[in-house]
């Protein structure tokens, strides 16, 4: 998708603003956004557009921000400079407008993150219930459909404790399906799992990607980066180093930082 | 070094045997317990030689040995206890100086904590949905019975006394300790510093004075203060200076429970879109109090023990009631007597909590795999 729009880059970004169907097409817009932790100068000079349904694998050495940047986007972290609006909506410090944003933006965690005291079919139907007020009979039927996608319809009544590690984590993305969001980030989610359950989860996400879903996924998969994503972007120090189509980044890396990040994880 | 080649078929697995019997059942248990070493079985012994000198001699002076009928201390000739005394003061002991003829208010009280507490510490307990209601309304019924007002003959609270002191004060403090406690934990980690400041003043505060000293303040000073026509209820102001008291504690106890709740947990319930008050409510504060319940029934326990502290504002609970009996010339010198019966009105009351809470740690154990 990436080739086809060129505009998607960042230099190209300004030129897109006037035109309302480019406008349209646009989920995420990030324009120089700056994070310090503390004097840490995390994010630097951010710039960043996303299209509805594009897939984007963001990778890069660990510290890099990229876990970071997408962490930004729902604001489980908040940044000094620069915009982010999603689907029409910046965040700020309004709580209504971040209220309004988690609805639609999904998140998928490196840990997980089930709720252990619920079962699956209580973490899957907290949010719809108390976020999105849908009746109980509704969400419960929410619930066992996503359930059934991610192929674990069998879990429902289990404690999160009691299933593997691949399961847990696609109860997990069930659960942020079930809010019916726009937009889904994913930070290393299959790092936490063990080798023979990476597949099963991913799996589930290029199912995901295939149905349509607006998907930033920062991972070292890169078997699922040259699958799945349409544009693969390269962080380090903070700093987006190269963004390009999976062939070309794999194949044909420009920066020096990339051939090197790419020869370690490859030869791994 | 050469590597010899194995491999085994699936015809070949080993398969499953049972433990051998020295292990399990009566002779594991008594292996792996009591005679696991030569120092544990010596340990073993001198505990049963121990227990055989003090309980058969404890049984001959609380019942083989004992009185328990006379008028006054002179009755009792045997040489064991002397528990002539129970008959007579056993009203007194339960209900202090409360009227007489109106000692039912306070049985139909107790009596109806059954349905109250019944649905809120079990579960499967039939119409549990309509005896909440009932639950949530038990402190004013209950008052209403004590006190009286509207129909009933008022009794003032300067007659409470005995063990319904003691349960009344104690049962109050829990019930208001918890949320306060609660809600004083949650303010400390609150990112608003006029919140977190007066949460943790008052939590220091009254953490760092003994309980006998904000009943003295209560009773003494605080009446300084205040207009000379305005009074507070003496059994009020108890009940304010334990909870306040057990609250402080309760705070720190809760707080070490959310400080255990990883981090993830708060993100993934706020990516969600859940608010701070749901996020609260429906995910940290079930898992944070669920790792407290330990903690918070060591300081229900702890509360209800100081109940007995209120003989410092001039009431009489159980143990004064026990106090001014000694003191009496017709049972005069039956402390041992007097407090082992007051020692377990205590150990039952408290020994039920601990029972209930690790009923209730089980029950909510969800992280168990099997």
């Amino acid at each position: 998708m990436a080739d086809a729009t060129p505009d998607a880059t960042p230099d190209a970004a300004p030129a897109a603003a006037g035109d309302p169907t480019q406008e349209y097409r646009r989920i995420i817009t990030i324009e120089g956004l700056n994070k310090w932790f503390g004097s840490f100068h995390v994010l630097r000079d951010i710039d960043l557009i996303v299209e509805r349904q594009e897939k984007i694998v963001i990778c890069g050495p660990s510290g890099s921000g990229k876990s970071t940047l997408i962490r930004c986007i729902n604001r489980l972290e908040d940044h000094q400079e620069g915009r982010i609006v999603i689907d029409g909506t910046e965040l700020t410090h309004d709580l209504k407008n971040i209220d309004t944003i988690r609805r639609e933006v999904g998140m998928v965690f490196q840990q997980f993150n089930l709720f252990p005291h619920l079962t699956v079919l209580e973490n899957l139907c907290i949010a719809p219930i108390w976020v999105r007020k849908t009746p109980r009979d509704e969400a419960e039927a929410l619930a066992h459909r996503y359930l059934e996608r991610v192929k674990i319809p069998e879990q429902v009544d289990k404690y999160p404790g009691q299933l593997s590690g691949g399961q847990q984590q696609r109860v997990a993305i069930a659960r942020s399906l079930c809010m019916q969001p726009n937009i889904m980030l994913f930070d290393e989610p299959t790092s936490a799992l063990d080798p023979e359950m990476i597949k099963e989860v991913l799996d589930v996400m290029v199912d995901l990607a295939e149905s349509g879903m607006t998907m930033l996924v920062v991972t070292h998969e890169m078997g699922f980066a040259s699958q799945v994503a349409d544009r693969v972007i390269f962080m380090d120090q903070g700093q987006i180093v190269e963004q390009n189509t999976p062939s070309e980044f794999f194949n044909n890396p420009q920066s020096d930082r990339t051939k090197l990040f790419l020869s370690q994880i490859l030869d791994k | 070094m050469t590597v010899q080649p194995f491999h085994r078929s699936q015809a070949d697995m080993v398969p499953e045997r049972a433990a051998p019997v020295t292990t399990v059942g009566v002779i594991g248990w008594l292996r792996t317990n009591l005679f696991s070493s030569w120092i544990n079985a010596a340990f073993t012994l001198i505990a049963l030689y121990l227990l055989w000198l003090i309980v058969p001699a404890l049984i001959d002076w609380a019942f083989v040995n004992a009185d328990i009928a006379g008028d006054n201390r002179f009755a009792c000739k045997s040489s064991g206890a002397c528990w002539a005394w129970v008959d007579q003061r056993i009203d007194q002991f339960l209900y202090g100086f409360y009227t007489a003829e109106q000692t039912w208010r306070v049985d139909v009280a107790v009596l109806l904590l059954i349905p109250a507490l019944a649905p809120l510490l079990f579960e499967g307990v039939p119409f549990a949905r309509q005896l909440r209601w009932f639950s949530l309304a038990y402190p004013v019924v209950a008052s209403f019975l004590l006190v009286g007002g509207i129909g009933l003959e008022g009794v003032p609270t300067d007659q409470f006394g005995g063990f319904m002191l003691n349960l009344t004060v104690g049962l109050a403090g829990i019930v208001l300790s918890l949320p306060i406690g609660i809600l004083l934990a949650l303010g400390r980690r609150s990112r608003l510093p006029i919140i977190r400041m007066l949460c943790i003043g008052f939590i220091e505060i009254v953490r760092g004075v003994p309980l006998i000293t904000l009943l003295f303040v209560s009773n003494i000073i605080l009446p300084i203060f205040l207009p000379p026509d305005v009074t507070v209820d003496s059994l009020i102001r108890v009940i304010v200076m334990v909870t306040a008291f057990a609250s402080a504690y309760m705070a720190e106890v809760i707080r070490g429970g959310l400080q255990a709740i990883p981090r993830g947990q708060y993100e993934a319930a706020q990516a969600l879109g859940l608010r701070y008050w749901q996020s609260m409510g429906l995910i940290v504060l079930p898992q944070a109090l669920k790792i407290s319940i330990p903690g918070i029934v060591n300081t229900f326990i702890g509360l209800f023990k100081d109940t007995t502290l209120v003989i410092i504002i001039g009431l009489f609970d159980i143990l004064g009631i026990g106090n001014a009996m000694v003191a009496h010339p017709d049972w005069q010198g039956l402390s041992t007597e007097a407090y082992v019966f007051i020692a377990l009105f205590f150990f039952v009351a408290c020994f039920s909590m601990s029972r209930y809470s690790i009923h209730l740690e089980k029950r909510l154990d969800t992280e168990r795999r099997y």
